[in-house]
């Protein structure tokens, strides 16, 4: 299975990321957010963050979690390479994730080629598992 | 959507008449061929739930550079009594405060020829541009918050231009309204290390040529007067930290006021009058003045880097500095009565005319600058603002050419170092951070700039005055 496919969008990014879970897709979805700026298979795994978002719904829970990899690298410098342990729990009002990023400093040895502005919520899709594949598709301003 | 359910109303004027939970009706500015691209995305169906908005005054309102956006189009405007109605992120933008400066100097083309290269090379050294790159300027959070606070004016006092540039700034560079306080901490974090930078995506700043006056004298008035002058245009934003106060508004006022009754989750939005609109107002002022900083602090270091390579920045003036995603509170008529409004223009310019008070002084005689560049290595326009457009637009018109390929297609089809070559080609000197971010803003992507103000000057939403063309472009 592959991890995501980047879509077609005239004026933004897309893309839909897959999993068997719908925890392996929301990872994924990580890395197709981060594969619009830079090439994370190419980034080394040196330092890690853990991330911890909370979300009234699984949609504002995907925003949230996504804008994490914009966050760190603007603030932090960083730039994803992997993500690890990634769980979602349902709580009573909301949803939670917690999951481990892998990745390296921003430095000249990592070429950054896109801009991702914001995670919106434009035509976004969340399908939890129809014959094993679960699927998210996320549109990104750019 | 129905293409029987478009009215044409002119040659450049079509309505799709109020129907269904419409409160108003939606009128959409372009030429026919203009609203065939228009037509190919959901433009016209977020025009139409726009329209659906408690408070929307008159019409929804769609430029002829309009496509789609989240919620309300970009190329959109909407104006909202901010007693009864509304205030939204997404008629504002992720990109708060998404703007252009033009200044104007006193040199030729011809006589900067030969140091167009080493312009180029001095700007880009010292603007920093790309993504992930850092500001020059060390920020503390509480200096952070006084450029919030005062916008252009923090820049100007602390060394970055004059007074003669915040006159010549749309609000003066400052809108009073902002509250740094409302910021998330995430919102600050985003904003310390990137003040004074340029950004990526379509933002650049571009070295240009006058190539063409079509009114001599509202160009004089602007500090225009020969084809072959240069002038600098400076296009970014408010950077992260726009976008955050735009993300954090959005999540708040889902959680508030939920998104159920909605045609579409983008439209989410608050009561004006409610703490948590005023919140949203004040914290996008806040964004405003940081993105008006910003481009101040740029145009300062575009005079350094001239006065360097050429010997002197005299005559480096501030034609003006303009947004195009804002909400603003404006006095309109509204069936003959005058009201202050909440207009929200994402994608759009605002073209006051003669008379209007918030014009500044020395333009107010023929009504403000109104600047509309093309996209990367084409021509640029500047237009002046008109009464006619108050009834039209609220006093809007487009911003730029919009998007019609997706960046991925033009990633496909062209390659950055081709493009950089075709404009050396025709005297273009360009420099990028990254070639996959200019294949990204290849000209072909965008729709004909040309036809979108040839548009508005037909309107009379923006009417013709300077075409100018790129020498020297930098990208981030």
């Amino acid at each position: 299975m592959e991890r995501y496919r980047i879509l077609p969008h005239t004026a933004d990014g897309k893309f839909q990321a897959y999993g068997e879970t719908l925890d392996e897709a929301f990872a994924n979805a990580a890395l197709a957010t981060a594969s619009l700026m830079w090439d994370w298979t190419k980034v080394e795994s040196k330092v890690g963050f853990a991330v911890r978002v909370r979300g009234r719904d699984l949609e504002q829970l995907l925003v949230k979690f996504l804008g994490e990899v914009i966050y760190l690298m603007e603030t932090r410098r960083f730039l994803l390479a992997g993500v690890s342990g990634l769980k979602i729990e349902r709580e009573e009002e909301s949803y939670r994730i917690e999951a481990a990023f892998q990745g390296d400093e921003i430095s000249g040895r990592y070429e950054i080629f896109g801009d991702v502005k914001a995670v919106t919520y434009n035509d976004m899709r969340i399908e939890d598992c129809d014959c094993g594949v679960c699927t998210v598709q996320v549109v990104v301003d750019m | 959507m129905g293409l029987t359910e478009l009215v044409k109303i002119d040659e450049n004027t079509w309505e799709i008449p109020k129907q269904g939970e419409m409160r108003v009706p939606a009128v959409i500015y372009a030429s026919a061929r203009l609203l065939q691209d228009i037509k190919h995305d959901l433009t016209l169906e977020q025009a139409r739930n726009v329209a659906c908005l408690p408070g929307i005054r008159r019409m929804s309102y769609v430029m002829p550079d309009a496509h789609q956006g989240y919620g309300f189009p970009i190329g959109g405007v909407a104006a909202f009594d901010p007693d009864e109605g509304i205030i939204s992120p997404g008629g504002v933008g992720y990109d708060i405060n998404c703007g252009v400066r033009l200044l104007r100097t006193e040199f030729m083309d011809a006589e900067i020829s030969s140091r167009r290269k080493d312009l180029l090379e001095e700007i880009f050294k010292d603007v920093p541009a790309g993504v992930g790159r850092g500001g020059v300027t060390k920020l503390s959070r509480n200096v952070l918050k006084e450029i919030l606070a005062k916008g252009a004016e923090w820049a100007v006092e602390n060394g970055y231009g004059t007074p003669r540039d915040l006159e010549r700034t749309e609000e003066r560079g400052r809108m009073r309204d902002a509250d740094p306080e409302s910021l998330s901490d995430r919102a600050l974090e985003r904003g310390i290390p990137q003040l004074g930078t340029l950004g990526a995506g379509n933002h650049f700043l571009e070295f240009q040529k006058v190539v063409e006056i079509f009114d001599e004298g509202v160009a004089r008035t602007f500090g225009i007067h020969s084809e072959g002058q240069v002038t600098v245009m400076i296009h970014c934003g408010s950077r992260g930290l726009g976008h955050q106060v735009a993300s954090d508004h959005i999540e708040l006022m889902a959680n508030r006021f939920g998104t159920a009754g909605l045609p579409d989750r983008e439209l989410v939005n608050a009561p004006f009058r409610s703490d948590l609109g005023q919140r949203y107002y004040r914290s996008m002022c806040a964004a405003v003045n940081y993105a008006f900083a910003n481009r101040q602090m740029i145009a300062h270091r575009v005079r350094d880097v001239f006065a360097r390579v050429l010997g002197s920045a005299e005559g480096m003036d501030q034609v003006y500095d303009v947004c195009h995603n804002v909400a603003k509170l404006e006095r309109h008529a509204v069936g003959g009565v005058e009201k202050q409004l909440c207009v929200h223009r994402k994608g759009a310019t605002r073209s006051f005319g003669p008379g209007r008070p918030e014009v500044p002084a020395v333009y107010r005689a023929v009504g403000q600058p109104v600047i509309i560049p093309g996209s990367m290595g084409t021509a640029s326009y500047i237009l002046v603002g008109t009464s006619e457009a108050e009834e039209k637009s609220f006093s809007s018109t487009a911003h730029g050419a919009g998007r019609v390929m997706s960046r991925h297609e033009a990633l496909r089809r062209f390659r950055g170092e081709q493009i950089r070559d075709d404009l050396a080609r025709k005297g273009i000197e360009l420099r990028s951070t990254n070639w996959k971010g200019v294949a990204e803003e290849a000209a072909a992507a965008y729709k004909d700039v040309d036809e979108v103000v040839r548009v508005s000057h037909e309107l009379g939403i923006g009417r013709l005055v300077a075409k100018v063309v790129p020498i020297g472009v930098m990208k981030g």
